[in-house]
């Protein structure tokens, strides 16, 4: 059975139709990239499937269960994280405690727990500096856990709000173009840490990306997005040679 | 290494709150017993516990869950209220005046947590400017309810009446709320060590929240809602229970306030205490807990100070100009350039410990 089973999902905004008539289909363990030009409505995809906006139309089933209508904090708990094309993190918060947060539902003990510091407070909060610590080490940001986050460069910013989203133990990982603002040597190397997360997490992951070239190195399929529409979809090397995508792209 | 750098962190300002407080009471006691407090600082010394209680708790509504509230005097009311009607009918079943207006305070804090959830569940729907003129609306509401309230107890037990008095009293019963009139002839059960011992329990619970996961999610939803929510975090849940714990805190604090007093009326708890509450806050930091202590503590003695030193005639306007002046300290350039400074000295002074040590 597919992870995420997407079907005739559609959206719009009084007259306007972000996005229309939408399948998609990621199997488990897999890499797949969602591409299309600006205003294509990749992110209004995200946004769909993360609960930030109800579809009108279509339906939406992670590992069988059917999302639609569930608040974000709930589609999270069933296994769906997410990045933010402009980077959200918890700017006051440091770096190990924005990776806490994502344990919240990972680690838990009770609100007189947390009041009191009794009972299993301490060996918890071990437990989730400890794993918090791990998952910053992947991302190379474990020298920098006592920063508050609105500290950091902006391309480590990027790496704590994927390592952030994992935190919260993802079956699906969505990052909405994690690689936006960052040089060549940053991009090539945020491109192999996702491929590392994948098989280091067992993580099934869709990525939006702007840049066509970029993805076609490591995702092994890919959907094309225009005006809310699919315009094509297949391995990298079809959907790059097919002339719809490219007219979309160039213009005529 | 890591781990304790980690504790040491979070707990550098418990110490210094704590620590504060303790000498700050050793040191009040020790100035009592000497015959050295004057009568107008000893008179005080309760509300400022109940103050810094207010400023506690409402910097976890305005500085950890980053919500501005203008109405936390009306759950100080509801605590102060409650707290008394709870005195006058316990007064013969539980003699004991600690354990009394411990029983009081409990029952303060469970009525304005109570009334917290009330106000919380439409008000934290609003965001920023909204959210804060109707906290203003209710913290008006709850003053104007109190104000027509009417309670009295007799050998049939409690009445309770809303706009006129509706019941009349056996013999020998009495009015514990009459109206607008307010409360008369309190049992004043209140002292300093009971204030000093709220404040070490507020304190207590509000850092330790801090410092853990429930703490860290209402920091997260005042940093980024939408971030918060993508967490798996229920932004609504955890709004809700950082201002009910507000809430709670403030009740406990207006039944020691108000047991203090041998008259009080609800017109007490208006808009300007709300503000001042406020200020207390701004000024002491927002998030910065023992920041909202000192400030509590300051800004109530700086008049009685200002008095005792003669300036008796511009006493408002010199602590209008000093607030004006410590507010554009706090919120301008000098603070941050002043505690750079400490942190230099303070890192230089590691750096010639370490070589030291090599």
């Amino acid at each position: 059975m597919a992870l995420l089973e997407v079907t005739d999902l559609g959206i719009s905004f009084g007259g306007l139709r972000a996005v229309d008539e939408l399948n998609m289909t990621l199997e488990e363990g897999s890499l797949v990239g969602l591409i299309g030009p600006n205003g294509a409505g990749k992110t209004t995809v995200f946004n769909m499937l993360t609960g930030v906006y109800r579809p009108t139309d279509g339906g939406i089933r992670l590992a069988g269960e059917n999302i639609v209508g569930k608040k974000p904090h709930e589609i999270c708990k069933m296994g769906i994280a997410r990045t933010f094309q402009n980077i959200r993190l918890f700017n006051k918060l440091t770096v190990l405690d924005n990776v806490k947060v994502g344990l919240h539902n990972e680690i838990t003990y009770s609100l007189a727990e947390s009041l009191l510091h009794v009972g299993s407070y301490r060996k918890k909060e071990k437990m989730m500096d400890e794993r918090a610590m791990e998952i910053l080490k992947v991302f190379d940001l474990d020298g920098q856990w006592d920063y508050k986050a609105t500290n950091l460069p902006y391309g480590k910013q990027r790496k704590l709000e994927i390592s952030r989203a994992l935190a919260t133990d993802p079956k699906l990982l969505l990052l909405d173009e994690p690689a936006a603002g960052m040089n060549p040597n940053e991009t090539e190397e945020l491109m192999e840490t996702i491929e590392l997360v994948r098989e280091k997490f067992h993580v099934t992951v869709l990525l939006i990306e702007h840049d066509m070239k970029l993805v076609s190195g490591i995702c092994e399929y890919l959907y094309v997005l225009n005006f809310g529409r699919l315009l094509a979809e297949g391995t990298p090397a079809q959907v790059l040679s097919n002339p719809e995508v490219i007219t979309a792209y160039l213009g005529d | 290494m890591k781990q304790t750098k980690i504790l040491s962190k979070t707990r550098r300002d418990s110490v210094i709150a704590f620590g504060i407080v303790i000498i700050a009471y050793a040191a009040m006691q020790a100035l009592s017993m000497t015959g050295n407090l004057s009568n107008t600082i000893t008179g005080l010394l309760v509300p400022i516990c109940a103050y810094i209680v207010m400023a506690v708790s409402l910097n976890l509504t305005v500085g950890i869950l980053g919500e501005l509230s203008l109405g936390h005097a009306g759950f100080m009311s509801v605590g102060a209220f409650t707290g008394i009607v709870a005195t006058t009918f316990l007064a013969d079943a539980v003699p004991s005046p600690i354990l009394r207006l411990t029983v009081a305070m409990i029952l303060a804090a469970v009525a304005a947590a109570i009334v917290g959830v009330i106000v919380g569940i439409p008000v934290l729907r609003l965001k920023g400017d909204y959210l804060a003129i109707v906290t203003l609306a209710f913290g008006e509401i709850i003053k104007n309810i109190i104000n027509v309230l009417y309670v009295g107890m007799d050998d049939r037990g409690l009445h309770f009446s809303i706009i006129k008095q509706t019941f009349t009293l056996n013999e020998g019963g009495d009015m514990i709320i009459n109206g607008p009139i307010g409360v008369s002839g309190i049992d004043k059960i209140s002292n300093f060590t009971a204030g000093f011992i709220l404040i070490l329990i507020t304190l207590f619970i509000v850092l330790n929240l801090i410092n853990s996961r429930h703490g860290r999610a209402v920091m997260a939803v005042r940093d980024n809602r939408i971030a918060a929510d993508s967490v798996g975090i229920s932004t609504t849940r955890f709004k809700l229970m950082a201002f009910v714990i507000s809430a709670a805190f403030a009740g406990m604090a207006g039944t020691l306030y108000a047991m203090n007093y041998s008259t009080i009326t609800a017109a007490k708890f208006d808009f300007n205490l709300s503000i001042l509450v406020l200020v207390f806050v701004v000024l002491g930091g927002l998030g910065n807990i023992w920041g909202s202590i000192i400030a509590a503590a300051l800004l109530t003695v700086l008049p009685e100070l200002l008095r005792a030193l003669n300036f008796n005639d511009y006493r408002m306007l010199v602590y209008a100009i000093l607030l004006i002046v410590l507010m554009l300290f706090n919120n301008s350039g000098a603070k941050e350039k002043f505690l750079g400074w400490l942190a230099l000295r303070k890192e230089a002074k590691g750096h010639k410990q370490k070589k030291e040590v090599a």
